[in-house]
């Protein structure tokens, strides 16, 4: 009787080592979760889903505080992607928080732009260059198109022109057959 | 899958140019009806230069070039008119002598209808060339000549236009054991490469010598389908005369059974050297490099005569009369082709490339560009239209035929269904789009087309996570640059607020030592006296209607400057801290 006492709590006092030592030497650094969620997130930093960037709406969805149709940007696709990770409903994108468009790019019309630099400020990115009194102009690549710049513009000289189509970025269509009248009376 | 065959090519005999090779086999393929015939009755021609030539800028992979030129410039035939951009680029070149009338966006050849940059070139007819130089590549270093090609815009001429000047890279060993001559030309219809060993035989192994040197190879195997004997033949003798000259016989003519797609540049290689290239493996890295044979020709046009790729030799064929090849310039419409080989009537369509792997064009009017082997003209009557698209039954055909080894019904099923994680473990990028499963596919299914969907998905998706990527990164260095500059702002806030701190304290600390100087001392005894006086006229000044003044209003003056006396003791301390 004692020794079986005994032998269980051996066990119990080498097993609970192990496992603080585990606890100890592979211990994760941060919250998996949200990076995974970060991860799914366009990374526009556009503020629409009412965080102030794409970590802070990742942490609040972990944390079970925001709901996961709030980012316009992401688009119904984003929303699948967290509902399959999470394990929660589908829900179609919430319209308060705005509606999917074609991703677009900033431009700045350089000749209206007085040189304020409150758009360069107002850029999460750093995606504007230019000085005080100087002309902007938005480095396209590297522009998320994420709208922040058009409010603070006190001469509206910023627009939002979506990506064009060109040979590089063309991608094929999805094969669609298409029925004729005669193949239907054929079928 | 290793079938052992002796071959036994009836011109053996010459000096070991094609001795007795043992081949190995390629899996799957398939045999389609090749129509070669039609274009080779004809020796190649010269094309006449069209009124107008539209020269893409964007003729290869990687990045696009740069224009040199500008509208009303004059040019010459052979001058750089796009320069190479990027790590992975290829130099394009005026296709004659004349003037630049635009550089603007027209229609590409390619299956999206898109325009992109191009130099529209009026020729003066003149056809005056740039000097032409040979390029001494023996004494130039192996970075030197590879700089040379690419901005002499050599690409390769198979059909994937890669910058040929990157495939010219020994690799890490320094290098090769082989250099692969693909002139196997398994699609139907195409002929360019079988009239071009024809007809430049010579040439084209002048330009595999150099290759040879420059890759450090051992042996050059020269591969060619069995069902162009008069190219074997033309390549022997040429084959002969090299091996004469350099006093060994390391360089092979092979003749490889006829069977699509033996042209595929892992599947020529597999069936040469015996060697299957793994998956994300290079053919280098097991000391084997392939080229195209009129890549090869097109070296010896850029090294040994100094002229850069600036034509080439196109097929056309299909539901025309005259099929033939022609020696094309770049920028040439493919219109003026066609109408060359009188088409008959009932044409529709202008395809680039054979009827397996070829893109369907947008317009006749589009030009002929570094990756046209062919242009086949279609009609309804020699490309019927498919029948319907039927559920995959599961037989497994096209596995059977895949020459990639894949299973295509498993990638079918995951790309249609866009599952593209899935799609990708089934190894969908090592689809060389052969078009083999489509062919055989008892359901007439698209297969290539929703391999190319899921490929071009999977392309944009990546790019799009790389670009979330640095957004995030540049997100997250703003904000440790914005936390840092406020940091910063704070230390220059307290820094100049206890610099205020000293200075007053060093005021104060002047005015209580005694003076130094005696000039000091008289300023300081003037300055006492002034004081003096000002404080004597302000005794003096008393307000003057404080003379008859009842108790009350008396007591009511006490109280006011008593309650300033306070007022000013308040203050004191506090005028000091803000000082």
């Amino acid at each position: 009787m004692l020794e079986a006492i005994l032998v269980m709590a051996l066990g119990a006092v080498v097993l609970g080592a192990a496992l603080g030592y585990a606890a100890v030497r592979f211990r994760v650094e941060g919250d998996p979760l949200v990076e995974k969620i970060d991860a799914i997130l366009p990374q526009t930093q556009c503020g629409q889903c009412g965080f102030p960037g794409c970590k802070p709406y990742a942490e609040a969805i972990a944390k079970g505080e925001a709901e996961i149709n709030q980012c316009p940007p992401g688009g119904d696709e984003g929303i699948h992607k967290l509902a399959d990770l999470l394990g929660r409903e589908f829900k179609s994108l919430s319209a308060e928080h705005g509606i999917e468009k074609p991703k677009s790019v900033a431009v700045i019309d350089e000749q209206a732009c007085i040189g304020c630099t409150l758009c360069i400020q107002a850029c999460p990115v750093d995606a504007i260059v230019g000085a005080a009194k100087q002309m902007h102009t938005v480095v396209a690549q590297q522009c998320t198109g994420c709208e922040l710049c058009l409010p603070p513009c006190p001469v509206n000289c910023i627009t939002m022109e979506p990506i064009a189509e060109s040979v590089e970025n063309w991608k094929w269509k999805y094969p669609v057959f298409k029925i004729t009248p005669a193949q239907k009376a054929a079928v | 899958m290793e079938v052992p065959r002796v071959q036994d090519h009836s011109s053996a005999k010459g000096g070991g140019v094609s001795a007795l090779q043992r081949l190995f086999k390629f899996h799957g393929g398939v045999k389609p009806a090749y129509n070669k015939e039609a274009s080779t009755g004809l020796p190649i021609a010269v094309a006449p230069t069209p009124t107008q030539l539209v020269i893409p800028l964007h003729q290869s992979i990687g990045g696009m070039p740069r224009p040199l030129v500008s509208a009303g410039e004059h040019v010459l035939k052979g001058q750089r008119i796009g320069g190479a951009d990027g790590n992975v680029s290829s130099a394009v070149h005026a296709s004659t002598s004349g003037k630049v009338l635009a550089v603007e966006m027209r229609l590409m050849p390619h299956t999206s209808g898109l325009s992109a940059m191009c130099v529209i070139l009026e020729p003066d007819g003149r056809d005056e060339w740039i000097p032409r130089q040979p390029f001494d590549y023996r004494n130039a270093t192996p970075t030197e000549t590879r700089d040379y090609l690419r901005d002499a815009g050599v690409v390769g001429l198979g059909g994937a236009v890669f910058p040929s000047y990157l495939k010219l890279n020994p690799g890490k060993q320094g290098k090769l054991d082989t250099l692969v001559l693909n002139g196997a030309e398994c699609e139907p219809f195409i002929t360019c490469d079988d009239l071009l060993m024809r007809e430049r035989a010579e040439a084209t192994l002048k330009g595999a010598v150099i290759m040879r040197e420059i890759l450090g190879a051992g042996q050059v195997l020269i591969g060619i389908e069995d069902n162009k004997p008069e190219a074997i033949a033309a390549m022997e003798i040429a084959a002969r005369a090299a091996n004469a000259a350099a006093g060994d016989s390391s360089i092979r003519v092979v003749s490889v059974p006829t069977r699509y797609p033996a042209g595929g540049a892992k599947q020529l290689i597999r069936v040469l050297t015996g060697i299957e290239v793994p998956h994300g493996k290079r053919s280098t890295d097991y000391g084997v490099q392939c080229f195209n044979v009129g890549t090869a020709y097109a070296i010896y046009e850029a090294i040994a005569l100094g002229q850069p790729l600036i034509s080439r030799i196109v097929t056309i064929a299909g539901n025309v009369r005259r099929a033939r090849n022609y020696e094309v310039p770049f920028g040439t419409p493919m219109r003026d082709l066609v109408t060359l080989c009188d088409p008959l009537p009932d044409s529709d369509r202008v395809i680039m490339g054979g009827p397996m792997m070829g893109l369907l064009m947008p317009a006749d009017s589009v030009p002929v560009v570094k990756a046209t082997n062919c242009v086949l003209i279609g009609s309804k009557a020699l490309f019927p239209a498919p029948p319907p698209e039927m559920p995959c039954i599961r037989c497994g055909e096209c596995a059977k035929v895949c020459p990639a080894d894949l299973l295509p019904f498993e990638m079918y099923w995951f790309s249609r269904a866009k599952i593209f994680g899935k799609a990708q473990e089934y190894n969908l990028f090592d689809c060389i789009e052969c078009g083999c499963c489509a062919y055989v596919c008892p359901s007439h299914i698209p297969l290539v087309d929703y391999y190319r969907f899921a490929k071009s998905e999977i392309w944009a998706r990546e790019l799009e996570k790389e670009s979330a990527d640095v957004a995030r990164e540049r997100y997250e260095f703003r904000l440790l640059r914005e936390e840092r500059e406020k940091q910063e702002k704070a230390a220059k806030l307290a820094a100049k607020t206890a610099a205020g701190r000293e200075k007053a304290a060093a005021a104060l600390a002047e005015a209580e030592k005694p003076a130094t100087t005696p000039e000091e001392d008289a300023k300081k005894a003037l300055i006492a006296a002034a004081l003096e006086r000002a404080r004597a006229q302000q005794a003096q000044a008393r307000p003057e209607n404080t003379d008859n003044l009842t108790p009350e209003q008396q007591a009511e003056v006490a109280a006011i400057e008593a309650r300033r006396a306070e007022i000013r003791e308040m203050a004191k301390p506090h005028v000091r801290q803000s000082d």
